[in-house]
């Protein structure tokens, strides 16, 4: 009889953590693939699209469509493959994916994301290509520290990094492209490694 | 003699161990998440964090969102020991 609830104890104890923590998940190996992504796209972009020093990337151009459209498409796939491991994590412990923490944890991390994003289309607009890549990592920095309020603390420190280097990229005028790929992809990969080690960790509780 | 030291009676309530397991694997957790998770209503959760905070397990800090307060509550480190030893004391019951 007491060992039954001692069973029914640890039974609570597991549900508690799983369904708290089900961003774990997002944050690990959907960094990785998030990262791996930015530095396929940014290595095309460099290759295959990027302008030569005596060439100018007009606005409405076919390569500029392209870049936009690469940039698009990692940015595509990055989010398609954190929701998709995210549902997969959630179904396996039976956790409801969309609740109001969820709600709010996209709310606010789509506000400064959004706000940079036509910012961003704006001064292309107005041929200004050159913050760029700061501005990209600066807003992605702040919607990621806007967020974490909803998530496990350690997007914040990613977030900070990504607006420390979208300012040193600023004061560099010229290296945008190496910033982002920083950014985006090493930070990217180096972050959910962490948390991937992190995450096995945890599941050592867990079983 | 041994094992049975190490079950906390502090946690032998559904709601209190409830608060442990979100708080060991989030940094912190505000008031309305953990209401949200453990399914409880606002005197109830609210007497079970004072309990917590009593003993030091939980610190619980204050804020203002705007006009609305907002209290986070986050593990102590003497929180998180006793919690760990009580799960390996439960562990160690069943086996």
């Amino acid at each position: 009889m007491k060992n039954d609830n001692y069973l029914k104890d640890i039974g609570h104890i597991k549900d508690m953590m799983n369904r708290s923590s089900r961003f774990i998940s997002l944050s690990g190996v959907s960094g990785i693939f998030a990262g791996c992504y930015a530095i396929i796209g940014g290595l095309f972009t460099y290759y295959y699209l990027f302008p030569k020093p005596h060439e100018q990337l007009n606005y409405g151009s076919t390569k500029f469509f392209e870049i936009i459209l690469i940039a698009l498409l990692v940015l595509v796939l990055s989010i398609a493959t954190a929701i998709f491991l995210t549902s997969r994590k959630a179904k396996k412990h039976n956790a409801k994916i969309w609740d109001i923490t969820t709600y709010r944890l996209v709310i606010n991390f789509l506000i400064p994301l959004v706000t940079g994003g036509i910012y961003i289309i704006l001064k292309l607009n107005s041929q200004h290509y050159g913050l760029t890549a700061s501005l990209m990592l600066i807003f992605y920095g702040l919607a990621l520290v806007n967020a974490s309020k909803y998530t496990i603390g350690n997007i914040k420190y990613l977030g900070i990094a990504e607006i420390i280097l979208g300012l040193i990229c600023a004061a560099f005028p010229g290296y945008g492209f190496w910033f982002w790929m920083i950014g985006f992809g090493l930070f990217h990969i180096i972050y959910g490694s962490i948390m991937f080690v992190e995450e096995k960790k945890a599941s050592h509780w867990e079983s | 003699m041994g094992i049975i030291d190490n079950i906390n009676k502090l946690f032998d309530h559904r709601v209190r161990l409830g608060i442990m397991s979100v708080l060991a694997v989030n940094e912190a957790a505000d008031f309305n998440r953990l209401k949200e998770l453990l399914n409880v209503t606002d005197g109830n959760l609210a007497s079970h964090l004072k309990a917590l905070e009593k003993a030091e397990y939980i610190s619980v800090a204050k804020t203002f969102i705007g006009r609305k307060p907002h209290t986070n509550y986050k593990a102590t480190k003497i929180g998180k020991l006793e919690f760990k030893k009580h799960i390996e004391a439960l562990e160690k019951l069943i086996n």
